[in-house]
């Protein structure tokens, strides 16, 4: 495949699959408009976090390596998860340094993934969308996506041309939604002091939407603003890049 | 240090519920973080510095055995002692006969986590002599019969009201009206009652920030001068310090130095930086007539040349726990030892066990901001996990999450059965959530607080089914 269309390996990742797959549509959808061809490999499920941060290395490696199998041969795998994306890019190759077969492929897997929308900037030269979303939205920056793939602009350059938006930032955008995965369910009283905190910066600014680039951390925050009766919505960026937002917002339903 | 840290969770519930530690709190969010942030970024060659402050101690870590016989020589040869101390039972004894072959009745000392590690001031007051924190954070704490919240800010967890409480109980010989709300008038007051002490104190206990092979001094970095006056002015000075503080040359002091009050404070440099090497030589107008030093090694030899000896760079600057969202939520109390946040997180197990310390390396978001600005690079998500693993490797992990983690490797290892199970799962929470959940079973941790976002349906992989058949392999 020449790399004017490049064959993409959609990771969609396990809660859009299973929460919010407006998600995964919108995610092709930016990528074929970028060129892109887009496959969606079966034999994927997650990419093992859960494990991984448990301490649980046996479990961990034997998802992995389902994973690397199934991505394998593609151009691209892109995911629309900085927090995954980094766990195939980032950590894949450390759980095999007793292995120099497989070490060797992750390393190879890793080095031809990403996340979405710095693979749409960074990778593809995406530089605007051809959406509209009338109203002020606030972005949160996923922690691993900022600090372990260093994506902070690439989001709100492509936001930026989306017609009618306007972004309102909030106080401590790069400060810890309190997700964490098994985190929030393990240490609940600090999760909730951290994910309130967030929610009284993102209501602070009066936007109408909060956005992300992780569902982990979208589910969190929204299950909190949701439960206070704040008015404010959640989506993943890249519904709102994609012009996908009929679906009701995460948490919503279509009567409200 | 006894320690609670099993307790972290309960520790951590009640700090959460306390106001007072909330306000106390929002000054770590606020004062340190963005002095750091303008330190760092009027430093062109900071980032180049960590590196080269990382390297430093990669290579003495690497020479450690080398290094310390080196500096133990120079102490010697300086007039010095240095007393070799495996435990913390063993660095109390030697404290404790030094002391009493001083006849000495008050020991002042300079802030020293070290000496919080091996409990010194319990030890000294069991024995019939009276230890006095001279740094102003450590003698407000020490007054309220309490251990630091933070390794370099100790009373971050007090606000000024209770402090001005505290002064006013216990310096009850000072005029009862006079005005005590101004942080100034804080400090000038505990300036004034330690004034004395520092000239009635027989023996002056600092800790150290370096020890310097080359030379065999060591460094001491304060902003108060309270270090400088209990280092000199009695007649026995006594360092303690763990033996990972050495560096091998006095350059390699100044090169650290750049960043540790960048990263600690958003200093250029502390207002203090302090080098002693030995007693008094006959040309000295002053100083101490004995000079020894304590060299605590309580495990941390055990951590060289393991996936933990990175943790032993640290050079307690305390920036990691200053942007760690989880410190800022629960303070340093909850961590039920010496050391707090991510360092404590992972250092703490290495000392007292990971049977004992288990929750802290687990309690972390690995948000990655701690490894973010810490000034010697030390991975410490990476290490916490790794902590995380010889927990699971042992059995350690609650048996709950355990048996949930195995069901759900279970189906995330066979994709098939994996897809099958959530196809069914998506569309009927779905139906029953619509929208939302305000209460799931066995997700009570989540629900608690915050409402859990029902599926949208189906699941992508079904719906992909349909938009596209033959589109995947």
């Amino acid at each position: 495949m020449s790399e004017e269309s490049p064959r993409v390996g959609l990771f969609v990742t396990c809660l859009v699959d299973l929460f919010r797959p407006t998600v995964g549509f919108a995610a092709v959808k930016l990528l074929e408009d970028a060129d892109c061809t887009v496959e969606v490999p079966r034999a994927q499920t997650c990419c093992g976090q859960p494990a991984y941060n448990s301490g649980d290395r046996a479990d961990a490696r034997s998802i992995a390596a389902h994973t690397i199998a199934a991505f394998a041969g593609y151009d691209y795998v892109v995911a629309p998860s900085g927090s995954c994306a980094a766990m195939l890019s980032e950590h894949y190759p450390a759980l095999f340094d007793d292995d120099p077969g497989l070490a060797a492929k992750a390393a190879e897997l890793a080095g031809r993934t990403y996340e979405l929308v710095s693979f749409l900037t960074d990778v593809r030269g995406v530089t605007g969308v051809e959406a509209r979303f009338p109203g002020s939205v606030t972005y949160h920056d996923s922690c691993s996506g900022l600090r372990e793939l260093g994506i902070k602009d690439q989001p709100r350059a492509l936001l930026a041309t989306v017609e009618g938006l306007t972004l309102a930032e909030h106080a401590d955008a790069e400060i810890c939604c309190g997700f964490g995965g098994t985190f929030c369910v393990k240490y609940p009283d600090i999760s909730n002091r951290m994910v309130s905190a967030k929610a009284d910066a993102v209501e602070g600014t009066g936007a109408d939407t909060l956005l992300a680039g992780d569902l982990g951390c979208l589910l969190n925050m929204a299950g909190k603003l949701k439960r206070r009766g704040a008015k404010t919505s959640a989506r993943h960026v890249a519904e709102v890049l994609a012009g996908m937002t009929e679906q009701p917002a995460i948490g919503e339903s279509a009567e409200g | 240090m006894e320690s609670s840290a099993r307790a972290f969770k309960e520790n951590a519930r009640a700090a959460v519920a306390d106001p007072q530690l909330k306000r106390a709190l929002s000054h770590v969010k606020e004062g340190f973080i963005g002095k750091r942030a303008k330190a760092a970024a009027k430093l062109p060659e900071f980032e180049v510095l960590r590196d080269a402050a990382r390297d430093i101690k990669n290579h003495t870590l690497d020479h450690l055995d080398l290094y310390l016989e080196h500096y133990e020589r120079k102490v010697t040869e300086a007039g010095g002692q240095v007393h070799w101390c495996p435990t913390a039972e063993d660095a109390r004894r030697a404290v404790l006969e030094i002391c009493r072959a001083a006849g000495a009745r008050t020991v002042t000392k300079g802030k020293s986590m070290i000496a919080e590690e091996i409990a010194l001031n319990d030890h000294l007051e069991a024995n019939g002599i009276t230890p006095v924190e001279t740094d102003l954070g450590e003698y407000i704490i020490q007054l309220r019969g309490e251990t630091p919240s933070h390794i370099i800010a100790p009373a971050v967890h007090l606000t000024k009201d209770l402090i001005e409480a505290d002064f006013r109980a216990h310096h009850t010989a000072l005029p009862p009206e006079r005005p005590l709300s101004e942080p100034r008038q804080l400090v000038n007051e505990a300036r004034e009652v330690l004034r004395d002490k520092y000239l009635a104190a027989d023996v002056g206990i600092t800790g150290a920030n370096f020890l310097v092979a080359e030379t065999g001094t060591s460094v001491i970095v304060t902003n108060e001068g309270n270090g400088d006056l209990t280092q000199v002015l009695p007649r026995v000075h006594i360092v303690v310090a763990s033996l990972e503080k050495i560096v091998p040359t006095l350059e390699d002091v100044s090169t650290i130095l750049r960043v540790l009050a960048r990263s600690a404070t958003g200093q250029e440099c502390s207002t203090y930086t302090t080098f002693s090497t030995g007693p008094k030589r006959a040309e000295d107008p002053d100083g101490p007539d004995q000079y020894h030093v304590i060299l605590l090694d309580n495990g941390r030899s055990s951590m060289l040349g393991g996936e933990f000896q990175d943790m032993l760079r640290c050079i307690r600057c305390g920036a990691c726990m200053n942007h760690c969202p989880v410190y800022h939520a629960i303070g340093g109390h909850a961590y039920g030892w010496v050391y707090p946040g991510p360092m404590g997180a992972v250092l703490t197990p290495s000392l007292i066990g990971i049977e004992e310390a288990g929750h802290l390396p687990s309690a972390s978001t690995f948000c990655g901001r701690c490894e973010s600005v810490c000034p010697m690079r030390i991975p410490l998500p990476k290490m916490m996990r790794h902590w995380r693993e010889r927990e699971f490797e042992r059995h350690l992990s609650p048996t709950g999450a355990r048996a949930g983690l195995a069901l759900w490797a279970f189906f995330a290892k066979r994709p098939a059965l994996y897809h099958f199970v959530t196809g069914m799962a998506a569309p009927v929470l779905a139906a029953l959530g619509r929208g939302r959940f305000r209460r799931l079973p066995l997700a009570g941790g989540w629900t608690a607080h915050r409402d859990m976002p029902a599926p949208e349906g189906r699941t992508f992989r079904q719906l992909w089914a349909g938009h596209r058949q033959g589109g995947s392999r």
